[in-house]
């Protein structure tokens, strides 16, 4: 297929439940040895995009390749060069974290020697040594995930698929893992990772795609997807009087179909801007010329929840209650 | 740090070695619950108790005899049935936490968890048929016809028990919890009670009693009692299967092994695709 240093690529991938299309013709290409982050709201097609490649679901229409092979017909040959982190931790409840992996070990065919050394390093490595003989019932949320994420690690796969692998981390955990996909991105694997956690495709991701109702809406670097929307001129004025003079002269620079926000209580008017379109001097000078004194201009880059915001109409946590998109989510937006 | 994925092993050693690791898996997970193996043992001492002397008091058997004898082999294929609310809860747990999407994502066999399952079943059901048998003889019962058709006895036992652990591992394949499992496991009492177990069917009305003679349980309970020559065997004008319980009881587990390996098997290759 096409491109031989791909290691994910999807065609036209159509898979339906029903009446409910999870996904309609994603197109996808991952370049090996990157990190590539899938972002997208809740029912977008992301896990079910995951569950195609690593061969858990057949797809109904197109196909999808991975690391060289063919998800359907060559569904052995992927199993052996993959490794999974479902959405929810694949573990055995009723057998300690040590065992666990052991098991998985022996049905990746280390054999009991090697999956016993491998289970021993990887819990050590990953702080679960002192855990790992407890069972897996008493160990938190957070623990689980790690002892998932070990179980798919045990053999150095080519690609690894990661759903949603820090959902539900404290902070320390989750650099932990971030740390994890790093070091496994330097020894040549490549990390496909679903996240609703923009900062973490920020931290992690060289390349996002941005899915929506089961297709690609976005492609890009995280730079590029942010460029790609332009920014935000924040001015802070010394007279909230001013505000609706001051909007009249930044109307004039706001990006095609927007409007300047005022928020009279910060004396703030925010107005998005298109990419690379305005200085911060220009504004300064049209201020100026009209006469409305400010005591703050600031260019603002948007950030990624802005980017998802504008992709999807959608901001990036509808895990909240419709109707209270929440600024606190979005950065500094202003309302 | 980097482990290099092994090179594919020969199927059929990759299979046998995958249905190997899958049952030493689960029989670690009985060891790791004491209140399983209590539950086991403590089955069968109850199931005495309660049907041998409260109810037995009151059931008169055809031709006389002790009914803790009567009773003792139809509690052996009622525990033996009973096997297969165990393999349905292991397999929908697995399929809930999402163990079984994990299996299916690896290069193993995927015919390994059915047959590892099933074998680890049948280890399982032989000690709780071991333990069972001590309490029967502890309250009287007696295996009086050598050591050959007692051998004969426990076989046909567990190669009943082995298919029906099959049909067990195919209904837990199409359950998606333990919560589910847990709601159809006690559709199977009326499987085991519309039978010979507790009383002879002669006093049954004719649809009970025709359901009852061809329950294959029905044929394995007089199959024991046969074999151990406990008492309270029928007599009379009988249906086929009551009057060649030994051939109708491999016949009913030859049919059942015959759908569910198959089914099993292919549900377990192709699920969620
Ligand atoms: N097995 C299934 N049966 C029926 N519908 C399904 C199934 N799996 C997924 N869907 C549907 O397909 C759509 C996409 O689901 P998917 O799980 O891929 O979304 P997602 O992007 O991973 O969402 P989330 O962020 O909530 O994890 C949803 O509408 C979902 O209800
Ligand atoms: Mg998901």
């Amino acid at each position: 297929m096409g491109t031989p240093d791909a290691a994910v690529v999807a065609e036209g991938v159509h898979k339906r439940f029903g009446a409910t299309t999870a996904l309609a013709g994603l197109d996808l290409t991952v370049p090996a040895g990157t990190v590539y982050g899938l972002l997208g709201p809740n029912g977008a097609g992301k896990s079910t995009a995951v569950r195609v490649f690593a061969t858990l679901t057949r797809p109904d229409e197109g196909r999808a390749v991975v690391a060289g092979h063919d998800v359907v017909r060559e569904a052995d040959a992927v199993r052996r060069r993959i490794g999974l982190a479902g959405q929810h931790a694949a573990v055995d409840e009723d057998l300690t974290g040590r065992e666990n992996l052991r098991i998985f070990g022996r049905l990746f065919h280390l054999g009991g020697p090697r999956a016993r050394r491998r289970a021993d390093e990887l819990l050590e490595r990953f702080g679960l040594a002192d855990a790992g003989d407890r069972l897996v019932r008493t160990y938190s949320g957070g623990m689980r995930r790690r002892l998932d994420l070990l179980s798919s690690l045990l053999v150095s796969p080519a690609v690894l698929f990661l759903d949603e692998p820090t959902t539900g981390l404290d902070p320390r955990s989750r650099n932990e893992i971030w740390d994890a996909v790093r070091d496994l991105v330097a020894d040549g694997t490549t990390v496909l990772l679903t996240t609703q956690y923009l900062d973490e495709a920020d931290q992690l991701a060289q390349h996002i795609a941005v899915i929506d109702t089961g297709r690609v809406i976005a492609t890009g670097s995280p730079d590029r997807l942010k460029a790609r929307i332009g920014g935000r001129i924040d001015v802070v004025l010394a007279d909230g009087a001013d505000l609706g003079e001051a909007a009249r002269v930044l109307s004039a620079i706001a990006a095609e179909g927007t409007r300047p926000d005022a928020d009279p209580e910060r004396r703030l008017v925010s107005v998005p801007v298109g990419a690379d379109s305005v200085t911060l001097p220009d504004v300064v000078r049209r201020l100026d010329q009209e006469g409305v004194p400010a005591v703050d201009v600031g260019l603002r880059r948007p950030t990624l929840d802005e980017v998802f915001l504008t992709l999807t109409g959608r901001p990036a946590e509808p895990a909240d209650p419709p109707g209270t998109a929440t600024p606190a989510l979005a950065g500094e937006v202003s309302r | 740090m980097s482990t290099p994925a092994p090179a594919p092993l020969p199927v059929l050693r990759a299979g046998l070695a995958d249905g190997l690791t899958v049952a030493g898996r689960n029989l670690l997970k009985l060891r790791h619950q004491p209140g399983q193996i209590v539950a086991t043992f403590a089955f069968p001492l109850v199931s005495v108790v309660l049907f041998g002397y409260v109810f037995g008091s009151a059931i008169p058997i055809p031709g006389g005899g002790n009914y803790r004898e009567y009773l003792m082999p139809g509690l052996f294929v009622m525990g033996t049935v009973f096997g297969l609310v165990g393999s349905l809860t292991v397999i929908a747990k697995d399929n809930g936490l999402g163990v079984m999407d994990r299996f299916r994502s690896m290069p193993m066999a995927r015919s390994a968890v059915p047959f590892g399952q099933t074998a680890s079943d049948l280890v399982v059901a032989a000690g709780s048929l071991a333990v069972m048998a001590g309490c029967g003889l502890l309250f009287g019962w007696r295996a009086h016809h050598g050591v050959g058709a007692t051998l004969g006895a426990f076989g046909l036992l567990l190669l009943l028990q082995y298919a029906v652990s099959w049909v067990g591992v195919f209904l837990g394949s199409l359950v998606r919890n333990e919560e589910t499992a847990a709601r159809i496991a006690p559709l199977v009492m009326p499987v085991t009670m519309i039978s010979n177990v507790f009383v002879p069917t002669e006093g049954m009305p004719t649809v009970l009693r025709v359901i009852a003679d061809w329950n294959p349980v029905s044929a394995a309970a007089v199959a024991c009692r046969e074999l151990f020559g406990n008492p309270g065997l029928p007599t009379g004008d009988l249906a086929w299967p009551i009057e060649h319980p030994v051939l109708a009881t491999v016949g009913w587990s030859a049919l059942l092994l015959v759908i569910f390996v198959p089914l099993a098997v292919r549900r377990f290759r192709t699920a969620g695709l």
